[in-house]
């Protein structure tokens, strides 16, 4: 999102549209990125339960079961609350730096 | 001013009294205050208005400055013209609010009657209160008399809500001095104050919810700075508009506001500048003087904020010499006053001697004798730009 200069903003720090905050990618404060490893995954949905985001991404399969997809990286803050409540412990937390060359 | 009032329309009233009445007059939508001397009589007047039924305004009356500048900047995002008035201790307690006030952009008056700010505890008049709000993004005026702190009120509405400036004014009135002492006050029709004010015309109204939108959200190095750059561009456009919006005002009242007032300026060799009521005395001073042939001068400031350096500039740029007389002082440094006036002249062609004098601090009284004192000194080329002098004051 490109910054706008101070002629081209809304006075007084105002948001003058709702829902903007979509627009505002906090995941680059991240620091430690979680990764799952589907193959060992229960979709238990204790991760989606506990995120504090809304960073847990899910579908609903054909029998109604919700199925864990991977992380929103564009908001997932890297708080690492998913890998700890884990029960099957295949959430890891690795530094962003092991993904720089991405 | 008082030679443009016509004794036959005005009454005899206090400037609190003046200044309920201008409020009368705006009947803003809202108005939340807290009572401080001496600011106590124009909320106790405004109230009657109210449980009168004389205004149709929300009389919020909170449990603290902090409260009363808060509701005023909640209902001036709804939407709402909003008032209110404090003093030295009152507008400290504000501090926080007062610069979310200008932050948020939103064109709240406040009368604010100067005392001292404590401590030790005193509660007459200094400009120690509006100072130190000085570089909160208000802008400042300052009125010399009952009438004046009347019209400031007035005028200062529409300067705050024109579309381009949208600040908020701080209308300042010397505690006691103007606020309790009685004067002869003209008012204008209520019908013509209203229709100069006009309706106000919000700009992102909280209470337009077919347009939602966020006042107050976090605003980190990525846009701050630009936020801090608009208010900036704010005050340049404040400096704009004063002079059309003291233009419409001198039309309807034949009363005329500027940045600044020259008095008996033409070929002033020695001038003194100040703010607020001691400049009734100064101009005494100055007639008394210029009756023995002294080529003195008295360049009132009306407006502190935006400061009015270009007009100081005109007016002072090749006198012999400057005095400037401040009821505050910055510990540490020099002057408030002092300080805008003397940067100000860096940038003048013929520089004038300049000397910095304090006085009044904590209602201590300044007599025609003192500022005779400051201009004598002025006279005989005694003075330093480096050194503070005190009038009053015992050794």
């Amino acid at each position: 999102m490109a910054l706008k200069g101070w002629k081209e903003l809304p006075i007084g720090g105002v948001i003058d549209e709702p829902g903007k905050s979509r627009e505002f990618k906090t995941g680059n404060w991240r620091v430690l990125r979680p990764v799952v490893n589907l193959d060992k995954c229960t979709h238990c949905m204790l991760c989606w339960l506990y995120c504090p985001d809304m960073a847990i991404e899910i579908t609903v399969n054909e029998k109604g079961k919700p199925q864990m997809l991977g992380f929103n990286y564009d908001y997932c803050k890297g708080c690492g609350l998913c890998a700890d409540v884990c029960p099957v412990h295949v959430i890891d937390m690795k530094p962003e730096t092991e993904f720089l060359k991405d | 001013m008082l030679t443009n009032i016509d004794l036959k329309k005005a009454q005899a009233v206090t400037g609190a009294e003046a200044v309920a009445n201008a409020m009368r007059q705006i009947e803003p939508h809202v108005v939340a205050a807290y009572p401080i001397t001496p600011q106590t009589p124009i909320v106790e007047y405004f109230a009657k208005f109210v449980a009168d039924g004389v205004v149709r305004t929300e009389m919020i009356p909170v449990e603290s400055e902090h409260s009363a500048m808060s509701a005023v900047v909640g209902a001036a995002s709804a939407g709402a013209r909003a008032m209110t008035a404090t003093s030295a201790n009152g507008l400290a307690l504000m501090h926080e609010i007062v610069y979310i006030a200008a932050s948020l952009r939103l064109p709240i008056v406040m009368p604010v009657v100067n005392r001292a700010l404590s401590g030790p505890i005193n509660i007459h008049c200094d400009h120690s209160d509006a100072m130190a709000e000085r570089d909160s993004g208000w802008i400042q005026l300052y009125a010399e008399s009952n009438q004046e702190a009347y019209d400031l009120t007035i005028l200062a509405v529409k300067l705050a809500e024109n579309e381009n400036v949208r600040l908020p004014v701080m209308v300042n009135l010397d505690g006691f001095i103007i606020s309790h002492g009685v004067e002869p006050v003209e008012f204008l029709p209520d019908e013509k104050v209203k229709e100069f004010i006009g309706e106000l015309k919000p700009v992102y109204p909280l209470l337009d919810t077919e347009h939602p939108v966020t006042y107050g959200p976090l605003d980190l190095y990525d846009y701050y700075f630009e936020h801090k750059r608009q208010q900036i561009e704010a005050m340049r456009y404040a400096r704009k508009v004063f002079p059309k919006v003291a233009e419409e005002f001198y039309a309807i009242s034949g009363r005329k506001y500027d940045f600044v007032e020259p008095y008996r300026m033409e070929d002033a060799e020695y001038v003194m500048v100040a703010l607020g009521s001691t400049n009734s005395t100064i101009k005494y001073v100055v007639d008394w003087m210029r009756e023995e042939g002294h080529k003195v001068g008295l360049l009132k400031i009306w407006m502190f904020r935006p400061f009015p350096k270009e007009q100081v500039q005109q007016y002072l740029n090749g006198r012999k010499a400057v005095v400037v007389l401040d009821r505050s002082t910055s510990f540490g440094a020099e002057a408030p006053l002092y300080e805008a006036v003397k940067s100000a002249l860096y940038e003048a062609s013929a520089r004038p001697q300049m000397g910095s004098y304090v006085y009044g601090l904590g209602g201590r009284d300044i007599l025609p004798e003192h500022i005779r004192q400051a201009f004598e000194d002025a006279i005989e080329g005694n003075l330093l730009a480096d050194e503070q002098r005190y009038l009053g004051l015992r050794e």
